[in-house]
Protein backbone atom coordinates (compact mmCIF):
# COMPACT_ATOMS: atom_id res chain seq x y z
CA UNK A 1 0.00 0.00 0.00
CA UNK A 2 0.97 3.30 -0.97
CA UNK A 3 -0.61 5.12 1.98
CA UNK A 4 -0.50 4.88 6.01
CA UNK A 5 -3.90 5.31 6.27
CA UNK A 6 -7.26 5.28 4.79
CA UNK A 7 -7.85 8.91 5.42
CA UNK A 8 -5.17 9.38 3.75
CA UNK A 9 -5.63 6.83 0.91
CA UNK A 10 -8.77 9.43 0.65
CA UNK A 11 -7.29 12.61 0.55
CA UNK A 12 -4.77 11.62 -2.24
CA UNK A 13 -2.18 14.25 -0.76
CA UNK A 14 -4.68 17.16 -1.10
CA UNK A 15 -5.79 15.81 -4.74
CA UNK A 16 -8.59 13.60 -3.46
CA UNK A 17 -11.46 16.24 -5.23
CA UNK A 18 -9.85 15.63 -8.52
CA UNK A 19 -9.06 11.68 -8.59
CA UNK A 20 -12.18 10.59 -7.10
CA UNK A 21 -14.23 12.44 -9.46
CA UNK A 22 -12.40 10.90 -12.18
CA UNK A 23 -12.57 7.60 -10.72
CA UNK A 24 -16.52 8.11 -9.77
CA UNK A 25 -17.54 9.33 -13.18
CA UNK A 26 -15.50 6.78 -15.47
CA UNK A 27 -17.44 3.70 -13.34
CA UNK A 28 -20.80 5.60 -14.11
CA UNK A 29 -19.67 5.56 -17.75
CA UNK A 30 -18.55 1.73 -17.66
CA UNK A 31 -21.65 1.06 -16.07
CA UNK A 32 -23.95 2.46 -18.36
CA UNK A 33 -22.19 1.19 -21.47
CA UNK A 34 -22.75 -1.69 -19.93
CA UNK A 35 -26.37 -1.76 -19.03
CA UNK A 36 -27.39 -0.15 -22.12
CA UNK A 37 -26.45 -3.26 -24.25
CA UNK A 38 -28.48 -5.19 -21.09
CA UNK A 39 -32.05 -2.78 -21.72
CA UNK A 40 -31.65 -2.92 -25.47
CA UNK A 41 -31.38 -6.43 -26.16
CA UNK A 42 -34.49 -7.05 -23.45
CA UNK A 43 -36.30 -4.28 -24.90
CA UNK A 44 -35.24 -5.94 -28.91
CA UNK A 45 -36.67 -9.55 -27.67
CA UNK A 46 -39.67 -8.29 -25.82
CA UNK A 47 -40.75 -6.16 -29.31
CA UNK A 48 -39.72 -9.71 -31.18
CA UNK A 49 -41.71 -11.41 -29.01
CA UNK A 50 -45.01 -9.26 -29.30
CA UNK A 51 -44.46 -9.52 -32.93
CA UNK A 52 -44.55 -12.88 -33.23
CA UNK A 53 -47.91 -12.87 -31.06
CA UNK A 54 -49.48 -10.16 -32.73
CA UNK A 55 -48.55 -12.45 -36.37
CA UNK A 56 -50.16 -15.36 -34.23
CA UNK A 57 -53.22 -13.71 -33.69
CA UNK A 58 -53.71 -12.14 -37.31
CA UNK A 59 -52.82 -15.99 -38.70
CA UNK A 60 -55.78 -17.31 -36.39
CA UNK A 61 -58.43 -15.19 -36.64
CA UNK B 1 -5.12 -18.22 -46.32
CA UNK B 2 -8.34 -20.56 -47.04
CA UNK B 3 -8.97 -19.75 -43.61
CA UNK B 4 -8.97 -16.54 -43.49
CA UNK B 5 -10.94 -16.50 -46.70
CA UNK B 6 -13.82 -18.30 -45.38
CA UNK B 7 -13.80 -16.90 -42.13
CA UNK B 8 -13.83 -13.43 -44.69
CA UNK B 9 -17.08 -15.06 -46.28
CA UNK B 10 -19.07 -15.81 -43.48
CA UNK B 11 -18.60 -12.68 -41.95
CA UNK B 12 -21.15 -11.68 -44.87
CA UNK B 13 -23.73 -13.74 -42.48
CA UNK B 14 -24.99 -12.40 -39.64
CA UNK B 15 -26.90 -15.70 -38.69
CA UNK B 16 -23.55 -17.01 -38.29
CA UNK B 17 -21.84 -14.39 -36.39
CA UNK B 18 -24.81 -13.98 -33.82
CA UNK B 19 -24.06 -17.88 -33.39
CA UNK B 20 -20.44 -17.61 -32.68
CA UNK B 21 -20.23 -13.92 -30.70
CA UNK B 22 -22.34 -15.32 -27.53
CA UNK B 23 -19.40 -16.99 -25.78
CA UNK B 24 -17.10 -13.94 -26.97
CA UNK B 25 -18.67 -11.50 -25.60
CA UNK B 26 -19.08 -12.73 -22.51
CA UNK B 27 -15.82 -13.84 -22.37
CA UNK B 28 -14.32 -10.47 -22.95
CA UNK B 29 -16.93 -8.90 -20.51
CA UNK B 30 -15.65 -10.54 -17.40
CA UNK B 31 -11.98 -10.28 -18.58
CA UNK B 32 -12.78 -6.67 -18.54
CA UNK B 33 -14.30 -6.26 -15.27
CA UNK B 34 -11.10 -8.59 -14.30
CA UNK B 35 -8.32 -6.64 -15.64
CA UNK B 36 -9.89 -2.91 -14.55
CA UNK B 37 -10.45 -3.90 -11.08
CA UNK B 38 -6.89 -5.35 -10.78
CA UNK B 39 -5.58 -2.07 -12.41
CA UNK B 40 -7.57 0.37 -10.42
CA UNK B 41 -6.91 -0.80 -7.51
CA UNK B 42 -3.69 -1.18 -8.24
CA UNK B 43 -3.25 2.18 -9.82
CA UNK B 44 -5.20 3.75 -7.02
CA UNK B 45 -3.68 2.71 -4.04
CA UNK B 46 -0.35 0.35 -4.49
CA UNK B 47 1.77 2.42 -7.40
CA UNK B 48 3.65 5.36 -5.47
CA UNK B 49 3.12 8.68 -5.92
CA UNK B 50 4.54 10.49 -9.10
CA UNK B 51 7.65 12.59 -7.75
CA UNK B 52 6.78 15.94 -9.28
CA UNK B 53 2.51 15.35 -9.36
CA UNK B 54 1.99 13.61 -6.12
CA UNK B 55 -0.78 11.80 -5.92
CA UNK B 56 -2.94 13.53 -8.84
CA UNK B 57 -1.09 11.07 -11.70
CA UNK B 58 -3.29 8.49 -10.61
CA UNK B 59 -5.86 9.84 -12.53
CA UNK B 60 -3.83 8.61 -15.87
CA UNK B 61 -5.17 5.06 -14.84
CA UNK B 62 -8.46 6.09 -16.32
CA UNK B 63 -7.30 9.34 -18.83
CA UNK B 64 -4.84 7.58 -20.97
CA UNK B 65 -6.74 3.76 -21.60
CA UNK B 66 -10.13 5.35 -22.57
CA UNK B 67 -8.38 8.12 -24.59
CA UNK B 68 -6.17 5.06 -26.75
CA UNK B 69 -9.33 3.19 -26.74
CA UNK B 70 -11.82 5.97 -28.12
CA UNK B 71 -9.25 6.47 -31.09
CA UNK B 72 -9.01 2.73 -31.53
CA UNK B 73 -12.39 2.79 -31.62
CA UNK B 74 -12.51 5.18 -34.36
CA UNK B 75 -9.88 3.27 -36.38
CA UNK B 76 -12.43 0.30 -36.42
CA UNK B 77 -15.06 2.54 -37.67
CA UNK B 78 -13.34 4.03 -40.26
CA UNK B 79 -12.28 0.01 -41.29
CA UNK B 80 -15.93 -1.06 -40.70
CA UNK B 81 -16.93 2.42 -43.11
CA UNK B 82 -14.29 1.49 -46.04
CA UNK B 83 -14.97 -2.25 -46.05
CA UNK B 84 -18.72 -0.90 -46.51
CA UNK B 85 -18.05 1.25 -49.36
CA UNK B 86 -16.05 -1.40 -50.93
CA UNK B 87 -17.94 -4.55 -50.40
CA UNK B 88 -20.97 -3.36 -49.23
CA UNK B 89 -21.16 -6.38 -45.97
CA UNK B 90 -23.80 -6.00 -43.86
CA UNK B 91 -22.04 -6.47 -40.60
CA UNK B 92 -19.58 -3.82 -41.21
CA UNK B 93 -22.70 -0.98 -41.55
CA UNK B 94 -23.90 -2.44 -38.50
CA UNK B 95 -20.32 -2.09 -36.66
CA UNK B 96 -20.35 1.69 -37.97
CA UNK B 97 -23.66 2.14 -36.17
CA UNK B 98 -22.60 0.42 -33.27
CA UNK B 99 -19.40 2.16 -32.12
CA UNK B 100 -20.48 4.99 -32.22
CA UNK B 101 -22.04 5.24 -28.66
CA UNK B 102 -19.29 3.67 -26.79
CA UNK B 103 -16.62 5.60 -29.07
CA UNK B 104 -18.51 8.68 -28.20
CA UNK B 105 -18.63 8.34 -24.12
CA UNK B 106 -15.09 7.16 -24.31
CA UNK B 107 -14.15 10.44 -25.79
CA UNK B 108 -15.91 12.61 -23.83
CA UNK B 109 -14.28 10.70 -20.63
CA UNK B 110 -11.13 11.09 -21.75
CA UNK B 111 -11.58 14.95 -22.00
CA UNK B 112 -13.28 15.05 -18.70
CA UNK B 113 -10.36 13.39 -17.31
CA UNK B 114 -8.22 15.39 -18.49
CA UNK B 115 -9.82 18.94 -17.47
CA UNK B 116 -9.94 17.11 -14.09
CA UNK B 117 -6.12 16.51 -14.60
CA UNK B 118 -5.27 19.18 -15.61
CA UNK B 119 -6.61 21.53 -13.09
CA UNK B 120 -3.98 20.79 -10.29
CA UNK B 121 -1.27 19.72 -13.09
CA UNK B 122 -1.89 23.05 -15.19
CA UNK B 123 -3.38 25.34 -13.34
CA UNK B 124 -6.42 25.31 -16.07
CA UNK B 125 -9.60 23.15 -17.09
CA UNK B 126 -8.86 23.41 -20.24
CA UNK B 127 -6.17 24.94 -22.42
CA UNK B 128 -6.82 25.09 -26.22
CA UNK B 129 -3.65 22.77 -27.58
CA UNK B 130 -3.20 20.48 -30.22
CA UNK B 131 -4.04 17.41 -28.53
CA UNK B 132 -6.75 18.82 -26.25
CA UNK B 133 -8.38 20.17 -29.69
CA UNK B 134 -7.63 17.22 -31.65
CA UNK B 135 -9.46 15.08 -29.27
CA UNK B 136 -12.61 17.47 -29.31
CA UNK B 137 -12.81 17.42 -32.94
CA UNK B 138 -13.23 13.55 -32.39
CA UNK B 139 -15.89 13.70 -29.69
CA UNK B 140 -17.34 16.05 -32.79
CA UNK B 141 -16.68 13.59 -35.49
CA UNK B 142 -18.56 10.95 -33.12
CA UNK B 143 -21.56 12.76 -32.44
CA UNK B 144 -21.67 14.19 -36.34
CA UNK B 145 -21.88 10.56 -36.62
CA UNK B 146 -24.51 9.84 -34.58
CA UNK B 147 -26.42 12.70 -35.84
CA UNK B 148 -26.00 11.82 -40.08
CA UNK B 149 -27.54 8.45 -39.12
CA UNK B 150 -30.50 10.02 -37.18
CA UNK B 151 -31.19 12.63 -39.60
CA UNK B 152 -31.40 10.28 -42.84
CA UNK B 153 -34.41 8.13 -43.07
CA UNK B 154 -33.77 6.02 -46.33
CA UNK B 155 -31.45 3.57 -44.28
CA UNK B 156 -29.19 2.73 -47.27
CA UNK B 157 -28.21 6.55 -48.07
CA UNK B 158 -27.60 7.19 -44.22
CA UNK B 159 -24.97 4.12 -44.33
CA UNK B 160 -23.16 4.87 -46.74
CA UNK B 161 -23.43 9.06 -45.75
CA UNK B 162 -21.64 7.46 -42.49
CA UNK B 163 -19.27 5.15 -44.07
CA UNK B 164 -18.01 8.33 -46.12
CA UNK B 165 -17.67 10.46 -42.82
CA UNK B 166 -16.04 7.91 -40.75
CA UNK B 167 -13.65 7.04 -43.48
CA UNK B 168 -12.83 10.89 -44.22
CA UNK B 169 -12.77 11.82 -40.01
CA UNK B 170 -9.48 9.22 -39.88
CA UNK B 171 -7.16 11.87 -40.87
CA UNK B 172 -7.91 13.34 -37.52
CA UNK B 173 -6.47 10.04 -36.03
CA UNK B 174 -2.52 10.76 -37.14
CA UNK B 175 -3.43 14.16 -35.97
CA UNK B 176 -4.22 13.23 -32.58
CA UNK B 177 -1.19 11.03 -32.21
CA UNK B 178 1.31 13.53 -33.06
CA UNK B 179 0.18 16.69 -32.05
CA UNK B 180 2.50 16.14 -29.19
CA UNK B 181 5.61 16.04 -31.10
CA UNK B 182 4.66 18.20 -34.15
CA UNK B 183 3.74 21.22 -31.95
CA UNK B 184 4.83 23.08 -28.85
CA UNK B 185 2.14 21.58 -26.25
CA UNK B 186 1.73 21.22 -22.30
CA UNK B 187 0.23 17.67 -22.84
CA UNK B 188 2.95 15.21 -21.62
CA UNK B 189 4.42 12.72 -24.65
CA UNK B 190 3.26 8.87 -24.77
CA UNK B 191 3.78 7.16 -22.43
CA UNK B 192 3.63 3.61 -24.38
CA UNK B 193 5.81 3.57 -27.65
CA UNK B 194 6.69 0.53 -29.43
CA UNK B 195 10.46 1.50 -29.78
CA UNK B 196 10.95 2.36 -26.20
CA UNK B 197 10.54 0.77 -22.65
CA UNK B 198 8.33 3.06 -20.48
CA UNK B 199 10.18 5.95 -18.88
CA UNK B 200 8.13 4.75 -15.28
CA UNK B 201 9.23 2.23 -13.27
CA UNK B 202 7.00 -1.10 -13.64
CA UNK B 203 4.92 -0.88 -10.68
CA UNK B 204 3.89 2.49 -12.07
CA UNK B 205 3.00 1.09 -15.63
CA UNK B 206 1.76 -2.37 -14.83
CA UNK B 207 -1.67 -1.39 -13.67
CA UNK B 208 -1.69 1.28 -16.70
CA UNK B 209 -0.90 -1.84 -19.01
CA UNK B 210 -3.42 -4.00 -17.28
CA UNK B 211 -6.51 -1.07 -17.41
CA UNK B 212 -5.52 -0.75 -21.40
CA UNK B 213 -5.62 -4.39 -21.91
CA UNK B 214 -8.73 -4.03 -19.94
CA UNK B 215 -10.50 -1.13 -21.62
CA UNK B 216 -9.89 -3.06 -25.25
CA UNK B 217 -11.64 -5.61 -23.53
CA UNK B 218 -14.65 -4.16 -22.83
CA UNK B 219 -14.88 -2.29 -26.50
CA UNK B 220 -15.08 -5.78 -28.02
CA UNK B 221 -18.10 -7.21 -24.93
CA UNK B 222 -19.45 -4.03 -25.79
CA UNK B 223 -19.50 -3.49 -29.48
CA UNK B 224 -20.59 -7.67 -29.76
CA UNK B 225 -22.96 -7.05 -27.32
CA UNK B 226 -24.55 -3.96 -29.16
CA UNK B 227 -24.05 -6.17 -32.74
CA UNK B 228 -25.89 -8.98 -31.62
CA UNK B 229 -28.68 -6.84 -30.64
CA UNK B 230 -28.44 -5.12 -33.49
CA UNK B 231 -28.30 -8.17 -35.72
CA UNK B 232 -31.96 -9.43 -33.80
CA UNK B 233 -33.72 -5.93 -35.03
CA UNK B 234 -32.32 -5.98 -38.60
CA UNK B 235 -32.88 -9.93 -39.23
CA UNK B 236 -36.03 -9.73 -37.37
CA UNK B 237 -38.18 -10.89 -40.27
CA UNK B 238 -36.06 -13.90 -40.95
CA UNK B 239 -36.96 -17.02 -39.91
CA UNK B 240 -33.63 -17.84 -37.53
CA UNK B 241 -34.65 -14.92 -35.13
CA UNK B 242 -38.00 -15.57 -34.96
CA UNK B 243 -37.45 -19.30 -34.04
CA UNK B 244 -34.07 -17.84 -31.52
CA UNK B 245 -37.82 -15.82 -29.74
CA UNK B 246 -39.37 -18.54 -29.50
CA UNK B 247 -37.29 -21.06 -27.84
CA UNK B 248 -36.41 -17.73 -25.59
CA UNK B 249 -38.92 -15.89 -23.85
CA UNK B 250 -36.87 -13.05 -22.48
Amino acid sequence: MSFDSVPEFFAMGGHGLYVWLCYATSLVVVLVNVLTVRHQRRAAMRELADQQVRAGAGGAS
Amino acid sequence: MGVLKEFWHRLGSPRWFYAISGPWAVAFGLLAAALLLVGCVWGLGFAPPDYQQGNSFRIIYVHVPTAIVAQSAYMVMGAAGLILLVWRMKLADMALACIVPFGMSMTALALFTGAVWGKPTWGAWWVWDARTTSMLVLLFLYIGLYALRQAIPREETASRACAVLAVVGMINIPIIKYSVDWWLTLHQPATFTLTEPPSMPPEMWLPLALNVVGVYCLFAANLLGRLRVEILRRESGTSWVQQLVRSNPA
